[in-house]
């Protein structure tokens, strides 16, 4: 079929060919228009935070006002002597800790959904998927009671336990369906050459599920990051994170756009940074491994 | 095959249980909570306020370098820290050995015993002169003849105006103005300039935002929330004719957006010359006299206008108060103190001009030549606002608790935020008055019901 | 499941790959060794919890009045069911769900069409797109309601005074948008997050349509819409029913955007708001403990009939291997 030549376009034909081509160009123009327009309120967000306060909250906006970085300085701690940098530092241990531990658990229990599956295990995962669906907030009070009595309030760990429940079911979904796509017969044959399973989870099957992972630790990295309630809930001085602390520039006595724009774009950048670097793990890990 | 299995199993259960072994122990390491960042510093919980913001920097500055004592402070905004301070104190939890709370919390944290009684220490601390702190400042933050909490700054309310707006438009401000003639020079001061309302009043729903103004012109208006045998008055003609009469008020000659403005909103008015009014707290007289405000100079200050009765101005502090279950109570009395004193006062003077500093709470203050050179536009009326403050009988009846712009109970955050939400939305034009006071006398009733 | 490996004949068949018959024995509890950290460590964190909130709703319990605690069985069963402002909530919760879910469907979907095809600088508008999915959800509730939505100096009402001023007029209406249309406007906030969420999602189904069949059908005339309708769709329904299930899951909890742009005010406090509002605002921790004991039992009514929508994604799954 493919070896007769393709005659010369006629008249009509390379007419049609102009308007699609013209057609492709307005659909990619509007997306380009689409894309903007969508991302204005960020990218106003970032104008805002490069203004001084006066010139942030004027009406009509100000667009070409000058550029400072007064926010930032603010956000940095001039005005308060205070620096971000502990909320920030919590806010990455908590996240990276609890990462590490969700996919230490959430491993070796996607193995037994996927690999050698357990009976049930549908259920399993139901079950995973449902806690979920549970309102948090309806469990906050005995955890901050626990946590009292425990004397762990205003402890990183119990975050780094809490982000790791809360992460826990999503990892395990998405494991269980990057493991499944690995091919039996790899498994069986490091099994038949005599290998135990940890090393077979961490010889055979991390590689190859790798970018499952690697997109797991994404979601799980930035989930964690943005939680607000539990934080500002249980922890305190010590161990408080970056959006509780963003929450602290908003006053109502006085302008503070700009710096809370200031401190919005620098507590967003690692979210920002480790989502533009892996938007295809991205995709992967927000529809929970269904879409690759 | 199935010795392997086993073993393999067991093999994992064993790296897993380690590895939650290991984080566990190093939690509990770290359980102490204040194991890394200083375990003898104090932990200050505050509201994001323009004196607190001053506040952080100048502790590290002199405070700590002073004493050798290491503050940390986490600072919220104000409904977030309420709530967090409540959560700390009512549970004991000891997260926060200061924090930062106010008139209408210290009767009932007292009653329930979360706080540290501080007489003993003002009365040995003769520096801090506990003499000097304003009478009803002092009575309203004693409880059961026990001091408890120690003002950082206090306000209370009075109005605001144009000074050469309103000579451009002849119109005349009279030293003790009532309601209704302020209802009449906002209708003539409407549009003196382009873009310019007559007054700004606050409608942003909350018990600390529009339930505040909004009780001081009921109380002068011969209304109150209850009467003494606790049976709510929101429907009475009192209440009604005074919410009515604030309501039109802003509706008709009051801001753009008034349902969602509040004190900043207001503020920010005033500044850009978008109303000729403004009936708010005493604190923003220091905003709009500072330096590198365009209003500066141009603004009047009379007493909080009345109806029926003396004064209408109201009270209110925001305070230290020290926690019961704090380990720490001699250096949070050394930092209270400090921040309290008439030496911080200067500090703040010095480095940031007086009009920043914490003023409202003491007498001294407004004797002190500099602090009068710097605010003597509004000190005097403040300071007779403050003083002339009784929050034991605000109004013409009696009422069963202390409270001039608030009723002095722990559900009032809860009955006051949503009886503010009613009325907002009367004032966005969603729902009549009389339909949001009805609403509003039935959750007053359910609160009643509990007190009867 | 485990039955289709047997198929390839050279590969032995694997110990454990026929259905085993017992649940105890060794070769069982080996297999579901690996599954127990994660289960037992995820039992422990969610369901305590919830054995104590039952415990703490059967008690009459206001934290400012700590001596006045008392035993009193399901009377806070009785409030939270008799409580108006509860019901409202519920249905707050459902149309604000409702609203978010179908709004950045519609709104993914037409983006993801614009995406679908190559044109320059494709990338760059991509990551356009997904950047308000990555920023901080408080941040972004922060940024809506001061920024843009605040009547006096707020992007929209600025843009509509510009705008006014251009064509001559000096009083254009600012209004007042949380105030006059506070549902929608935590609604817009929402959708303005989580496009991004669907888009790519629905975008991913797009590009994994198998491109004969779609040649074949423009070589056959059929415009664009017919192709839409009938291929695109079809193909597009695992997606969006994903897209859905996932997106409800994370809306309904939604506690941020509420908590930060009405304050629970004018109409809008959702569930969680409300849970929280009656633990830390009015104190009432017997009240609130039993109304999440009544929103827990709620949502797994709802989960079972929900979930079962994803079986048709296991049946996928189990089909792979």
């Amino acid at each position: 079929m493919t070896t007769a030549t393709v005659p010369a376009p006629t008249p009509s034909a390379r007419g049609a060919l102009r308007r699609a081509k013209r057609r492709s160009t307005a659909l990619g123009l509007l997306a380009w228009a689409a894309g903007l327009a969508f991302c204005l309120p960020a990218l106003w967000m970032l104008l805002t935070s490069l203004h001084a306060e006066s010139d942030a909250a004027t009406n009509p906006p100000s667009l070409f006002a000058p550029l400072t970085l007064d926010g930032y300085r603010a956000f940095f701690g001039a005005d308060t002597g205070v620096t971000p940098w502990p909320p920030l530092l919590n806010s990455l241990g908590a996240s990276f800790f609890s990462t590490v531990l969700v996919l230490l658990l959430a491993l070796p229990a996607a193995y037994a959904l996927s690999i050698r599956r357990v009976r049930k295990w549908t259920d399993v995962m139901f079950f995973f998927l449902s806690t979920k669906m549970l309102p948090v907030v309806a469990g906050l009070l005995p955890v901050y009671l626990f946590a009292k009595n425990a004397g762990m309030l205003d402890n990183i760990w119990l975050l780094v336990l809490l982000y790791t429940s809360m992460n826990l079911p999503i990892a395990v979904w998405m494991m269980q369906s990057f493991l499944a796509d690995i091919p039996v017969s790899v498994i069986e044959a490091a099994q038949v050459d005599g290998a135990r399973l940890p090393t077979v989870l961490a010889r055979v099957v991390a590689p190859m599920a790798a970018p499952g992972i690697a997109a797991t630790a994404l979601i799980c990295f930035i989930f964690s990051w943005n939680e607000l309630l539990f934080a500002r809930v249980l922890t305190g001085v010590v161990a408080q994170t970056a959006p509780v602390f963003l929450t602290g520039f908003v006053t109502s006595q006085g302008l503070f756009l700009a710096q809370l724009c200031a401190a919005s774009v620098v507590v967003s950048l690692p979210v920002l940074a480790a989502g533009y670097a892996a938007q295809d793990k991205l995709v992967q890990g927000l529809s929970l491994g269904a879409v690759k | 095959m199935p010795h392997q299995q086993r073993r393999r199993g067991t093999r994992v259960r064993a790296v897993a249980g380690t590895a939650a072994m290991a984080l566990l122990g190093a939690g509990c390491a770290g359980a102490g909570g204040t194991a890394f960042g200083g375990g003898d510093a104090l932990n200050v919980l505050m509201v994001n306020n323009p004196q607190m913001v001053e506040l952080q920097k100048l502790t590290a500055e002199h405070f700590t370098a002073e004493t050798g004592i290491k503050v940390h402070f986490t600072v919220l905004p104000e409904n977030d820290v309420r709530d967090k301070i409540s959560q700390d104190f009512s549970n004991q939890a000891g997260q926060y050995d200061v924090g930062t709370i106010s008139n209408f919390e210290v009767p009932f944290f007292a009653k329930n015993d979360w706080l540290h009684p501080l007489d003993t220490y003002a009365e040995q601390d003769e520096e801090f002169d506990q003499d000097d702190i304003l009478e009803p400042l002092r009575d309203s933050l004693t409880a059961e003849g026990k001091l408890y909490a120690e003002p950082f700054y206090g306000e209370s309310s009075f109005l605001m105006y144009r000074k050469d707006v309103f000579e451009a438009k002849g119109l005349t401000m009279p030293p003790h103005p009532t309601w209704t003639e302020v209802a009449g020079l906002a209708a003539e001061a409407d549009g003196a300039e382009p873009g310019m309302k007559g007054i700004c009043l606050r409608g942003l729903p909350g018990w600390g935002e529009l339930m505040a103004p909004l009780t001081t012109v009921v109380n002068t208006m011969g209304g109150t929330w209850f009467t003494e045998d606790w049976k709510p008055q929101l429907t009475s003609p009192e209440f009604t004719k005074a919410t009515k009469f604030y309501v039109d008020l802003v509706r008709k000659h009051g801001e753009r957006g008034a349902s969602q403005s509040g004190y900043a909103e207001c503020l920010n008015n005033m500044t850009q010359g978008k109303t000729a009014m403004w009936y708010d707290a005493t604190a923003g007289a220091g905003s709009l006299e500072a330096a590198d405000s365009p209003v500066k100079g141009k603004i009047g200050y009379v007493p909080a206008p009345v109806e029926e009765t003396k004064s209408s101005g109201w009270l209110y502090t925001w305070a230290w108060g020290i926690q019961k279950a704090s380990k720490k109570s001699d250096d949070a009395w050394k930092f209270v103190s400090w921040a309290s004193s008439k030496e911080y006062e200067s500090l703040v003077g010095e480095t940031s001009g007086w009009s920043n500093a914490p003023a409202g709470k003491r007498a001294s203050t407004y004797d002190n030549p500099e602090y009068r050179e710097a605010a003597g536009a509004f000190a005097d009326v403040t300071e007779q606002a403050i003083s002339g403050a009784d929050p034991k009988n605000p109004g013409v009846q009696p009422r069963p608790v202390p409270g001039i712009q608030f009723v002095g109970i722990p559900e009032f955050t809860d009955l006051g935020t949503r009886v503010a939400q009613e009325i907002s939305a009367a004032i966005a034009g969603r729902q009549s008055v009389d339909k949001a006071l009805a609403t509003s006398q039935k959750l007053a009733e359910q609160v009643a019901k509990e007190y009867r | 499941m485990t039955t289709a490996v047997g198929t390839t004949p050279q590969s032995p068949p694997r110990p454990a790959a026929a259905p085993d018959r017992r649940r105890t024995g060794p070769r069982a509890w080996a297999t579901r060794a690996p599954l127990l950290p994660a289960l037992v460590f995820l039992i422990v964190v969610t369901q305590l919890p919830f054995v104590a909130t039952l415990v703490i709703s059967l008690f009459d319990w206001n934290s400012l009045n700590p001596d006045k605690r008392a035993f009193n069985g399901l009377d806070n069963y009785a409030s939270v069911f008799t409580d108006a402002a509860l019901r409202e909530s519920v249905l707050t919760t459902i149309l604000l769900t409702a609203g978010v879910v179908i709004a950045t469907v519609v709104l993914g979907l037409a983006l993801a069409l614009l995406l679908d095809r190559a044109f320059f600088g494709r990338g760059l508008v991509r990551t356009l797109l997904i950047t308000p999915f990555l920023i901080v959800p408080v941040s972004a509730a922060l940024l809506w309601k001061h920024a843009l939505y605040n009547p006096e100096y707020g992007l929209l009402n600025g843009a509509l005074s510009w705008v006014g001023e251009l064509f001559g007029d000096t009083t254009p209406s600012q209004p007042d948008w949380i105030a006059e249309m506070p549902l929608l406007a935590v609604i817009a906030a929402l959708v303005w997050q989580w496009t991004p969420f669907m888009m790519l999602i629905l975008l991913a189904g797009l590009q994994s349509r198998p491109a004969e069949v779609v040649e074949a059908a423009r070589l056959d005339g059929a415009s664009a819409w017919q192709t839409f309708r009938y291929l695109t769709l079809p193909h597009l329904r695992r997606y969006l029913e994903l897209g859905v299930l996932l997106g409800a899951v994370y809306i309904v909890q939604n506690f941020d955007a509420v908590f930060t742009i009405t304050a629970g005010g004018l109409g809008t406090a959702n569930l969680p708001y409300t849970i929280y509002q009656t633990f830390y605002q009015a104190h009432e921790y017997g009240l609130a403990s039993a109304a999440g004991v009544v929103v827990v039992i709620g949502t797994i009514i709802i989960a079972t009939f929900a979930l079962r929508t994803v079986s048709s994604l296991f049946s996928e799954e189990a089909n792979r291997a």
